[in-house]
């Protein structure tokens, strides 16, 4: 059997056995989940008014504003998925499974696959979810093509596949589940400081270069181009590239330390 | 693949099977401490080898280092006739690795761990759910089949922890400490598995700090040592190593004490405790001997004890090493636990 073979077979039955944790223990998705959600409708009933007015020179209404939030929100689902990405990494390298699973001839990096693979789809379901729960309080596409459509999907994926990649990283070096989710903050963190909530140039002048150019940004900059036709200018290559570059990051940096001899 | 096995130790047993496990001067250090300190080992196919140790012997890490988990930073090795270091790969498709700490995720069922086994071992469907229904049967795990893994007892954990290892039909299974932490019941369950592992021609390597257990289940035992082993031989051969036999007398007088001190130049004593020890094989002879010297000096000792020679003495024979209040402290600990008259 090629070494492609097995490690096809062995990723996809770490794949389910992702899924199976996932569906038999669906608290910490459905936690992380609603994070997004509560922001989503905190900013658009609570200080929807306030918010509303400060985009679009004024005078903009909530539905304006609902439009303005979602696709960070959109992006916000997938780091806080990934959250617990990085917390289920961390708890599945504590247990003894791994240990049995690297004395075993099967594919070593089948279990990191595995991983970032059941995570992308939970990522994509979220983002599902979140975008139901948009849709319900008024959210809708002005003007996308199906072709947009899907170069927003793809983005979603992709973006999803980064972070993910990220996670798998900081949870294989966190030693508990606590760590996991210390260490993970950035991906919480960083879309609160990104235009998810305000415009960047309504942000001080010193703040608004690491603003505007974190990860975040440019995806969601990127995102509502497509689903909304604002100018997306230089943001599409940016977010293009922050994403492979995370890609890389953390596919080589998970590589290394999954490599890394226990003890 | 052609096994260059080598003649590590001169193995008295009998003519020379091929060797399922063997090693030469394996080395291994973390930083500036030397965990192993060149290993040899050569372990006959079909036979039960324990490796026995106190805690920070190198026992965890010899087995990790046999089953592919960390390299040696010396030395070689062979399992099942394939190089670690060349070949791991195929090592790791002739093992079976149950570790000390419970190897089983925890968050699916029991069945669901077994599946997971055989999907990994690329078992075709049918066939995978066969097997597991057989190994759980066999282990008692039916009933529990349906319930997360994590609700399982010690025991039962311990036990699916084996029955997962079995699937993937090894040669060669390494059992690191396979009963610590399990209540009596449990641990004869699990020496009963070994011993049917081994009748169907499966070669296991044992770990353990119980001498007891070694004595019960292994064909050869090697009591390893600071990184060393100090002793490789059958329970019997390593018994044989150690003078540990003798006779106690304990006495509440004083002067009978000195009496009998005097009677029997040969044993020494504890002015402390008034406790005499006279070596003795322990045969009806050698104490008909004493008794008669103690009864023709007309002194009576309050108790009298027999210690035949056991794994224990060797074991701390071999790593008590040190010297005089190891000693003590041994026949302090052997007092309160295991004086029978036999």
């Amino acid at each position: 059997m090629s070494t492609l073979t097995l490690a096809v077979r062995n990723s996809s039955t770490m794949l389910r056995r992702n899924l199976l944790h996932a569906r038999r223990y669906p608290s910490l998705t459905l936690n992380l989940l609603l994070t997004p959600i509560m922001l989503l409708l905190l900013f658009v009933y609570i200080f929807g008014d306030t918010m509303s007015a400060g985009i679009g020179g004024g005078g903009a209404d909530r539905s304006a504003y609902i439009a303005f939030i979602v696709p960070g929100l959109v992006l916000m689902t997938i780091g806080s998925t990934t959250v617990g990405t990085a917390v289920s990494v961390s708890n599945d390298m504590s247990e003894g499974i791994v240990a049995r699973f690297r004395t075993m001839p099967i594919h070593r990096g089948s279990v990191i696959t595995g991983h970032v693979i059941g995570s992308v789809l939970q990522s994509v379901i979220s983002v599902v979810l979140v975008g139901g729960v948009a849709a319900a309080i008024g959210f809708r596409s002005t003007d996308a093509t199906v072709l947009e459509w899907l170069a927003a999907f793809a983005l979603v994926a992709l973006f999803a596949t980064a972070l993910t990649w990220i996670a798998v990283g900081m949870g294989l070096i966190s030693p508990n589940a606590e760590a996991a989710s210390n260490n993970a903050l950035p991906l919480i963190f960083l879309p609160l400081i990104s235009s998810t909530f305000v415009p960047i140039d309504a942000m001080p002048g010193w703040f608004q270069p690491i603003a505007e150019y974190q990860p975040f940004t440019p995806a969601i900059e990127t995102l509502r181009g497509l689903l909304l036709g604002t100018e997306i200018g230089h943001n599409g290559w940016l977010a293009l590239g922050w994403c492979l570059a995370l890609c890389a990051l953390g596919y080589f940096w998970s590589k290394s330390v999954f490599n890394r001899e226990s003890k | 693949m052609p096994s260059s096995v080598m003649p590590t130790t001169t193995s008295g047993a009998g003519p020379q099977a091929p060797a399922a496990v063997s090693a030469a001067n394996l080395r291994k250090s973390y930083g500036a401490k030397t965990v192993l300190d060149g290993i040899d080992l050569r372990i006959p196919a079909g036979s039960v080898f324990a490796l026995l140790g106190p805690n920070g012997a190198g026992k965890t890490t010899t087995v990790q280092i046999l089953s592919t988990l960390i390299s040696a930073d010396g030395g070689q090795a062979q399992v099942a006739g394939h190089d670690l270091a060349t070949a791991p790969q195929a090592v790791r498709g002739a093992i079976g690795v149950t570790g000390q700490f419970s190897a089983v995720d925890g968050l699916i069922t029991g069945e669901e761990n077994m599946l997971l086994m055989a999907d990994l071992h690329l078992l075709p469907r049918r066939e995978g759910k066969r097997i597991a229904a057989e190994l759980l049967e066999r282990f008692g795990l039916t009933e529990a089949a349906k319930k997360p893994a994590s609700t399982y007892s010690g025991g039962m954990k311990r036990r699916l922890d084996i029955a997962m290892t079995l699937v993937g039909s090894p040669r060669v299974i390494f059992l690191d400490e396979p009963t610590t932490g399990l209540d009596p019941r449990s641990r004869h369950n699990m020496w009963q598995i070994i011993r049917e592992l081994v009748t169907g021609g499966v070669t296991v390597f044992l770990t353990t700090q119980y001498l007891t257990e070694a004595d019960e289940l292994a064909d050869r035992i090697a009591v390893l040592h600071d990184g060393r082993i100090a002793a490789e031989g059958t329970a019997e051969e390593l018994k044989r190593l150690v003078p540990g036999g003798h006779v106690r007398l304990r006495f509440t007088d004083p002067d009978a004490y000195r009496d009998a001190a005097t009677a029997l130049p040969g044993g020494t004593g504890d002015d402390d405790s008034l406790t005499l020890q006279i070596p003795s094989d322990g045969s009806q002879r050698d104490l008909r001997s004493v008794l008669d010297r103690l009864d023709g000096a007309g002194i009576e000792a309050d108790e009298l004890t027999v210690h035949t020679p056991d794994l224990d003495d060797v074991f701390f024979a071999l790593t008590g090493g040190a010297g005089v209040p190891a000693q003590t402290d041994r026949t302090g600990q052997s007092d309160a636990t295991k004086e029978t008259v036999r």
